[in-house]
Formats: C-alpha cells, structure tokens, sequence
C-alpha cells in the first residue's frame, strides 16, 4: 500500500525548550481510516496540526504522498488535506451553506464566486452529515453538534483525499456519532479516502478503523490494528491508568475504566 | 440566489442610493441649489463647484474608506464591535497628524504631504499596539482587543491635548478639529491627492475580501483552507492604517462610520464579505454625506462636527451589539 500521511521524526515545541512533540513517527497508508488516542496533554491535537501543516515541525518532516507538507503549496495542499477543529467559534452569523461553501475555495480562482455545481456539492455535503435542512440557518443559532456537523460538511467539500478530524464526536450525540464513523468508512470504501481521527472515544474504534496510534508525550507508543492497540494492558500503559479494561461483544472492542 | 448575481442587485441598489445622497449632498444647505439658481446666478455655480462639490467628495472619500475598512476589522478580528475608532486606529492616526501640525510639518515629499505620513504612521502603530496586545497565541482576545482599543485612544487624545497646550494658538485650534473630526472646505487640490492614496488602496483592500470571508468564518480553517493568513493580516493592517490615516489626517477621527455601515449592510445583504465589503465602499460614502449635510442643515445658527453627528448614532449601535453579544454568548 501507499503512503499517505507520514509523520517523520517529529519534533514541535510552542515554547522553546518545552518540546510536545518528541519524534513522533508514524505512517498511514493510502485509503485507510486511523484513530490517534491518547492521554489529554499528550499532544494528539498538536501533531494533526504538524500533519495538516498548519504548524511547522521545529525537527522532521510530515509527508503527503511521499512529498513533504512544506513543499506542497497551501491552495493544492487544501485541495487535497481538509481539517476539521475540535470546535469553530462563530463570530458571525454566516448560514451553514455559506460556512459549507468556504470549503470550495481552494478549488476556484481568486476573484471567482462559486457556481452552481460548487453549490451542489456543498449541499450534498451537508446531506451526507445529516444536515441538509441546516443549510439556510445561521451558526450562531445552531448547537455545538449540528456546528460540528457543519465543520465536518465544509470539510468534505473540499472533496480532499485525505482527511484529518480532531475530536469530531465530541459534541455529538449517539446516533450523530455512529452515523459519522458509518460516513468516513463509506467515503473510504467508495473513494478511498485517508482519515485519521483524533478521538477520546475508544467505543468508535473497533471494527470501522483500520489502524490505531497511540500517542503518550509527544510519542507514537503504540500502532496497530484496533484488536493489537486496544487491550487492557496497551491501554493501561498509554493512559497510565491500571484500572482500564475492554471487553470484545460481538466484533467490538469496548472500554471503560472501574 | 448566487452570491454573484446577489453582489450585482446590491451594488446597483447601493449606486441608487448613493446618487440620492449626492443629490441631497449637492442640493441641502443654506443656499439651496436647483437648476434655475444655476442657470440664473453665478454665485450659487460658485458655490456648488468651490464648496459644496468638495464637501461631498471629501465625504464620499473618507465614508467610503472608513466603512471598507471597518468591514474589514471586523473580519479580520472576527469581532463585530471592531472598527478603526473603537479600535485607536483612528486616534492613532490622528496623534500622528497633530503631531506634524505641531511641528509645521506642512511640506510635501513627492507631492504627499507630510500630515499623511505621519497621521498613516500613527495609525499603523496603534493597530500594531492594539494587535499585539490582544494576541494570545493563537486567538484574537476579543475584551483585550476592544480594552486595548480605548486605552490607545486615551493615550492618543491626551497627546493631542499636551500638543495643544503647547503649540501657539492658530495651530491649536487647527488641531482642535482632530479631536472630534469635521469635514470643513477643503479644495478640489486636497482631494485629489487623497483619491490618489485611497482609491487604489480600496481596490487593494477589496482584493482580499475573499481571504477575510475566510479568516471571519475562523482564522485556522481559513489557514487549512489555502490563506496565507500572516500575510492576509499584515496586508489589510497596512491598507487599513493607510486608509484611516489619510482620511483622518483630512477630516478628523470620524468615529463609528465603520461600525454603523457594514451592519446596516449584513442586516439587508447578509454575512459575505465579498459583498458586504463592495456595498459597504458605496454606502459608506452615501452614509458620511448624509450624515454630513445634517450637520450643515440641522441648526440654522451653526453646524455641527459631522463626527458628533456619527457618534450619536454609532454610540447607540455599538451598545446594541455589545447587548446582543453578550446575550449570545450567556446562551
């Protein structure tokens, strides 16, 4: 298979002398879906960032394709990688369409609006998270699931081939949830798109995801598929936690901690 | 409807009304003007070449640039409250200004007079201040921003104060005007070196509206999505000090304009920038000519400081979106 998102040797501190990121390395193949879990602070977040190249590695490299983020222009670069936050302040009360539509940028020219198959495509992002009856209301209104939801439709309209959410459920309720994991496993399946999934959510893993990183200091500890990197004892150490158990039901893997 | 053919209808119905300001602009005063007074008395020709035609221009200029700038702000600081006076942008500029009119820096360098520079440098080091100062890493502090905002404002007016007291009388009083910005006669001369500044630094700042429709929606979603946004914001910092700082260096530091005209704006037009920011160029110049020959028109005996006029609108305005945000954000 081929690599799509590669972290090598990374190294990121937002002060100096205080690294997050300590040599993180890492590879997702092409047309896989992988989770990154990890402790809080651990430093998840930070290395979505390195991988969308919206920070720079003080030390190695994030690779796309087998080409370094830095050499990508940004507009190809949003062409091809979309980033979902964990949460988008709204300012303004923009409607959820024009929020969608933001994502069709990189594909038009500068002084160009969008067009009618650019509108098509928005709306039928926001069919696919469910929010399709969104569109015309303005953000400000909306809960912070359905703004997600929205984020999440902006980012498949940038029709990208790789996709990287930080903590997408999080804000989502149950059926918002399933529903999400049941997406990105289609547009894998159908398009072979790349995600990795930052996530607190252990029980979404197994068996839509095909890799787990585990991440504990700014370190990949852990990378495998869900069945190796989610057992009590890998957990246990990842999250310095003894009391963690999982538990397989069916072809799920599910956690808790007593 | 596309935002294309939404952008076309608003311009057009912003040119109507425009035109109608101008007409009110050219016609209202002491003197009215009418066709037959033209035709009739060489005076009242006189009077709407040399006075009246100047006052409109310098009105449409400076309404114009303070609104696209405000559209602007407001984008890139994702705050609604944000405008060049709220944030000491204006103040700045216009310390700059009466520091270069204490001096009797009067002359020109390349045909740009000097109350430009310095009223554009005071400008870009309020924004500067005020940017660095509400910047906590990653995030735009909004109470900071407007905090700081105000405190560069006091800082700018008790400048200005000390540099009245201590320059000699006619000087002073020509500062005086600074402090609350009045669009008094200024020669067809004046405007023209004006327009040459502010006109194409418009168009530039209007080229980046797609960026700031972006950078309005979040600042690293606008970054994942292709903006170069460090150089976005010290682009629209510069065309923003630029703009505030001749129109003030002019006119005084007309305050509100920026803030009254781009919501007034969004609530018939809606949120897009690349909309809003074009509207907010013609409406802004209708909005400062009306606002203008009120201040002629209203008393009889006087006329007021068009920048009175401005705050007594915008100051209700601004109270009314800081309600209307601190209500959504107790949601």
């Amino acid at each position: 298979m081929t690599p799509a998102l590669e972290a090598r040797d990374l190294w990121f501190a937002w002060q100096p002398h205080h690294d997050v990121i300590r040599g993180a390395s890492f590879v997702l193949e092409r047309g896989r879906l992988g989770a990154l879990i990890g402790a809080n602070g651990s430093g998840k977040s930070t290395l979505l960032r390195l991988l969308t190249g919206l920070l720079t590695p003080t030390r190695g490299e994030a690779l796309f394709d087998n080409v370094s983020l830095r050499r990508i222009p940004a507009r190809e670069r949003a062409r091809r990688i979309a980033w979902v936050p964990q949460s988008t302040p709204a300012a303004f009360p923009f409607t959820a369409l024009e929020v969608v539509l933001t994502g069709r940028s990189p594909w038009s020219p500068r002084f160009h609006f969008e067009n009618e198959a650019d509108r098509a495509i928005a709306q039928e992002a926001l069919d696919t998270v469910d929010a399709g009856h969104l569109a015309d209301r303005p953000i400000t209104e909306l809960s912070g699931g359905e703004r997600q939801m929205v984020t999440l439709a902006r980012a498949l309209a940038q029709k990208p081939e790789c996709l990287l959410l930080d903590e997408p459920a999080a804000a989502l309720d149950l059926k918002h949830r399933s529903a999400l994991v049941r997406t990105l496993a289609g547009l894998r399946d159908r398009f072979g798109l790349t995600a990795l999934v930052v996530t607190h959510d252990l029980q979404l893993i197994d068996p839509a995801f095909d890799r787990v990183f585990a991440i504990t200091c700014g370190r990949v500890v852990a990378d495998g598929p869900p069945t190796e990197v989610l057992t009590s004892a890998s957990l246990a150490a990842i999250f310095d936690d003894p009391h963690v158990r999982t538990a397989r039901i069916g072809e799920r893997t599910v956690v808790w901690s007593e | 409807m596309t935002t294309e053919s939404r952008l076309l209808r608003a311009l057009l119905v912003s040119a109507a009304v425009l035109a109608v300001a101008i007409a009110f602009g050219l016609w209202a005063g002491y003197e009215r003007v009418t066709v037959e007074s033209l035709r009739a008395d060489p005076m009242v020709r006189a009077l709407l070449f040399r006075v009246r035609m100047p006052r409109v221009a310098l009105a449409a200029l400076t309404g114009a640039a303070l609104s696209v700038v405000g559209a602007a702000l407001q984008a890139l600081f994702r705050n609604p409250l944000a405008e060049p006076f709220t944030l000491g942008v204006s103040g700045g500029g216009a310390l700059g200004a009466s520091v270069a009119i204490a001096f009797g820096w009067g002359a020109r360098a390349w045909g740009v007079p000097l109350v430009f520079v310095a009223s554009f440098g005071g400008a870009m080091l309020a924004v500067f201040v005020v940017y660095r100062i509400a910047r906590a890493g990653m995030v735009v502090l909004p109470g900071a921003l407007l905090l700081s905002g105000v405190i560069v404002n006091l800082i700018a007016a008790s400048g200005v104060l000390i540099l009245e007291y201590l320059t000699d009388p006619s000087r002073s009083l020509q500062i005086l005007r600074w402090t609350v910005g009045s669009l008094d006669i200024v020669g067809f001369d004046m405007i023209w070196r004006m327009a040459v500044v502010l006109v194409p630094a418009t168009i530039a700042l209007l080229a980046f509206s797609r960026d700031l429709q972006l950078l309005a929606v979040d600042e690293d979603t606008a970054a994942s999505l292709g903006v170069n946004v460090r150089r976005t914001e010290g682009a629209v910092y510069f065309l923003s000090s630029l703009l505030v700082g001749v129109t003030v260096a002019v006119g005084g530091a007309i305050g509100f304009v920026g803030l009254i005209v781009p919501h007034a704006v969004r609530l018939v037009f809606g949120q897009d920038l690349r909309v809003l920011m074009p509207v907010s160029v013609l409406l802004g110049a209708a909005f400062l000519i009306t606002a203008d020959t009120v201040a002629r028109i209203a008393f009889s005996s006087t006329e007021l400081p068009v920048g009175a006029v401005t705050a007594l609108l915008g100051g209700p305005v601004f109270l009314w979106l800081l309600t209307r945000r601190q209500r959504a954000a107790a949601m």
